[in-house]
């Protein structure tokens, strides 16, 4: 069943088709991991706790609130919860990767272990070159973005307070990523409804529930809309 | 908090951001996804996707201060030259550079 091709040349190959893909993750990573590793050392944290941090929790807000978790008084009960809500989304990504996951082998762990915001985008949205394996595209994608924030956080951590030239807005660079990305989904959908869900109940339940507890109703009014609108949305997309 | 209190606080965050990962691989794991489910991943995406875009713009205010201008007008810079150029990184870098010039200079 498995078509995937293990020589060192296909690897190769899969890494420098990801890598344009990801430059623009690499100077968000930089400067925003680089960010995460001041503000640790700031706290006091010796390099170590946020560079182990980034390389296995590897989950950009979360590691900033993981802070205020480590700064206030013990609650490991409470810091489990945090992360459940703060990383919710995730639930998302997963169900939407399924499909292309599948069959990925023992590349699994890892491709699910550090399926984060910026990876999610790339993958489910990859139009995988002809010839590179699509396996090891979406592989070489994740360990990529998994490299730049490890990398941002080090030099964030150990050089931090090296850095002269004014990087103040430098962090758009994420949300110009995703905008780019969500337009491209755009182009290809026949049918724009999902994204129009996706949109506007979110930003509704940013308006209602303000910025710390949007995200889980915006999640569940999603699930409910596409739900109930099953045949809607399929039928669509099935007469276009 | 001691150094022990410090990595057990560490674990529950990697253990929560891990289940919040593999939960729906864990749940799916059969050779067949149910068909409910596979419709959910077909269209999951664009709105997950749309949910990410609003994301990125939780913390401006857009009720106080400059009302969240410099980044409304960047937001509309990346979305002009993409859709003028269509190519990636160029509208990313427009984007990025058009609102660190804003919030530098103008804001």
């Amino acid at each position: 069943m498995e078509v995937t091709t293990h020589s060192t040349a296909a690897v190769r190959r899969a890494f420098r088709a990801a890598f344009p893909t990801t430059l623009p993750i690499f100077t968000g990573f930089l400067f925003l991991g680089a960010a995460y590793g001041i503000y640790m050392n700031a706290f006091g944290f010796n390099p170590l706790y946020p560079i182990l941090m980034s390389a296995l929790i590897y989950a950009g807000s979360m590691q900033f609130v993981a802070v205020s978790l480590l700064t206030g008084p013990f609650d490991p009960l409470g810091a489990l919860f945090m992360t459940l809500l703060v990383n919710a989304r995730h639930l998302f990504y997963g169900v939407s990767m399924l499909e292309k996951y599948r069959g990925t082998g023992m590349k699994k762990i890892y491709l699910m272990h550090y399926l984060s915001d910026e990876t999610f985008s790339i993958n489910c949205t990859a139009h995988v070159p002809p010839g590179v394996d699509g396996t090891w595209y979406m592989f070489a994608v994740t360990v990529l973005n998994h490299a730049y924030w490890v990398f941002g956080t080090a030099v964030g951590a150990v050089a931090g307070k090296l850095v002269t030239f004014e990087t103040k807005g430098i962090e758009f660079v994420m949300t110009a990523l995703f905008l780019v990305i969500f337009l491209e989904q755009w182009r290809k959908e026949t049918s724009h409804k999902a994204s129009l869900v996706g949109l506007l109940a979110t930003v509704l339940c940013l308006a209602l529930f303000g910025a710390k507890h949007f995200i889980l109703p915006s999640m569940l009014i999603i699930l409910i809309v596409l739900t109930l609108f099953r045949g809607r949305i399929e039928g669509e997309e099935a007469q276009s | 908090m001691t150094t022990a209190q410090v990595i057990v606080t560490i674990a529950m965050v990697l253990l929560g951001t891990m289940i919040t990962r593999y939960l729906p691989f864990l749940v799916f794991s059969g050779s067949r996804t149910p068909d409910f489910v596979r419709y959910l991943g077909r269209f999951l995406p664009s709105a997950a996707l749309g949910m990410l875009v609003v994301y990125c713009f939780k913390d401006v205010p857009f009720l106080s201060g400059n009302h969240g201008a410099p980044e409304l007008i960047a937001a509309c810079a990346t979305i002009a030259l993409h859709v003028w150029k269509r190519q990636m990184l160029l509208s990313i870098a427009g984007g990025t550079i058009a609102y660190m010039l804003l919030v530098q200079l103008v804001f």
